[in-house]
């Protein structure tokens, strides 16, 4: 397959066809059979986090690790010239001139697009606020094709805070290459946003709405569960919604064998954790996950052929 | 019946005809050119055959720039533009929708990156139901002009 994303910018899922969906899957498959710790080799990738995300940063770092490479960089802004008033536009001009590719997580929408503007290597967006999260969805895609053996024709259940929740939105957005069908379970103060809907219809995607992920589990392949942030609403309400959009084992007495269920991580009370035991959880795999698909779009940003 | 000139007619400049009636004004602010030294004729809610009211404002000895004119059709889609020359039309165009509008406003997302950093803003322009939206190239989030414009 050609590799189209040999020194591209990794900025949204958006940019993103169908093959080359494809191709970092597929790729992501190869590494976690055989490891490769040769495709970085010799090679300084930039790990810049003006935001504190922990996992997100450990399975970015694992990746370049796993691969051969080298890191530089820093994991909060703390300490950082940004503090000190340096436009992100200057520290990416700087550091990228040190390094062959430049991961960044920072708090602003936009700023991964505007990194890559200033970049001199390839930008990898491992998170731009409420924006884009890409390599989640690619994780997300790969946990969704490994335990399902295809992507074509799923039908996928979206749980919880689908306003906010990011990376529920891109990954709808890409399973619609695959001609996914969804149910959206929410409560009404935190429904999909009308513009991912309009996008869902403009591409001919089939969509309904439901409060019961009981009666959602037999019809569906994976529920995709997300975290209902208690902050947003005032406790009896909070306590209302969150007795009904928490998944327990209960309410997978009917589901069809082969559901799993994913979940970005952390949890807090979301899944219950007898759950976990059931063959239908998936969230741990999916995030170890994480790192195969890092590893594959380092890889593929980096090698003209893996 | 004899026709007489409702605004007097301009030797050089630009005429913005076919304003939808109310945007005249908007169009004066958003386009700073009461800020500017070109004399300005204004003519709000006067009678128009195809849209029963109209506004339309004459600039003396000034042209607009493209990005001007991009918002205009923002603004007043079924304006016309008219360039003048010894009192002759010498150009004239009709307002198209551009496909991206850079550094004409500014994000209403205040945690777009944009705010703080030494770039234009940069939309791509869709219609959808009649309206017109506005998606930025940074945060990805869309916008219905009345937002963006601020109208
Ligand atoms: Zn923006």
């Amino acid at each position: 397959m050609e590799n189209r994303l040999y020194k591209r910018d990794i900025i949204s899922i958006a940019d993103f066809n169908r093959n080359d969906l494809e191709l970092v899957l597929e790729t992501a498959a190869e590494l976690k059979n055989s490891p490769r710790p040769d495709l970085l080799k010799g090679k300084v990738i930039a790990s810049c986090f003006f935001e504190a995300s922990t996992r997100t940063r450990l399975s970015f770092e694992t990746a370049v690790q796993r691969l051969g490479g080298t890191l530089i960089g820093f994991s909060d802004a703390g300490n950082t010239s940004a503090k000190k008033g340096e436009t992100l536009a200057d520290s990416v001009n700087i550091i990228s001139s040190y390094t062959d590719a430049f991961v960044m997580r920072h708090p602003q929408e936009g700023a991964a697009r505007l990194a890559s503007e200033f970049s001199s290597v390839p930008v990898i967006n491992g998170g731009d606020g409420s924006n884009q999260h890409p390599t989640q969805t690619l994780l997300d895609l790969f946990s969704i094709r490994e335990c399902q053996d295809k992507l074509d024709g799923l039908k996928v259940a979206f749980v919880g805070d689908l306003k906010y929740g990011r990376t529920v939105h891109s990954l709808a957005q890409a399973l619609c290459h695959f001609g996914a069908e969804f149910t959206f379970i929410a409560p009404k103060a935190l429904a999909m946003p009308d513009y991912i809907l309009e996008e869902l219809d403009e591409k001919g995607i089939k969509y309904r709405f439901s409060d019961s992920i009981e009666e959602t589990a037999p019809q569906v392949d994976i529920i995709y569960m997300t975290r209902v942030q208690k902050e947003r609403f005032d406790e009896t309400e909070y306590k209302h919604i969150a007795s009904r959009y928490i998944l327990d084992v209960d309410s997978l007495k009917e589901a069809k064998d082969n559901l799993k269920i994913l979940h970005p991580l952390p949890r807090v009370d979301e899944i219950a954790v007898e759950v976990d035991k059931t063959p239908y959880a998936y969230y741990f795999q999916q995030a170890e996950n994480g790192v195969y698909a890092r590893q594959a779009l380092l890889a593929l940003v980096l090698n003209e052929v893996v | 019946m004899r026709k007489k000139l409702q605004v007097e007619a301009i030797r050089q400049g630009t005429v913005i005809d076919h304003i939808p009636a109310g945007q005249g004004i908007k169009i004066l602010d958003r386009l700073q050119l009461l800020d500017s030294n070109a004399s300005i004729t204004v003519g709000f809610n006067l009678p128009s055959k195809d849209q029963s009211h109209k506004d339309i404002i004459k600039v003396t000895s000034r042209m607009l720039t493209e990005q001007e004119a991009n918002q205009l059709a923002l603004f007043a889609p079924t304006a016309t533009i008219n360039v003048i020359d010894n009192y002759e039309v010498v150009d004239k165009f009709k307002m198209a929708l551009p496909e991206s509008l850079q550094g004409a406003f500014s994000c209403p997302n205040s945690n777009c990156i944009t705010h703080n950093e030494p770039v234009d803003t940069h939309f791509s322009l869709r219609e959808h139901k009649g309206d017109v939206r506005l998606k930025c190239r940074y945060c990805e989030k869309s916008f219905s002009k009345d937002i963006v414009a601020e109208l």
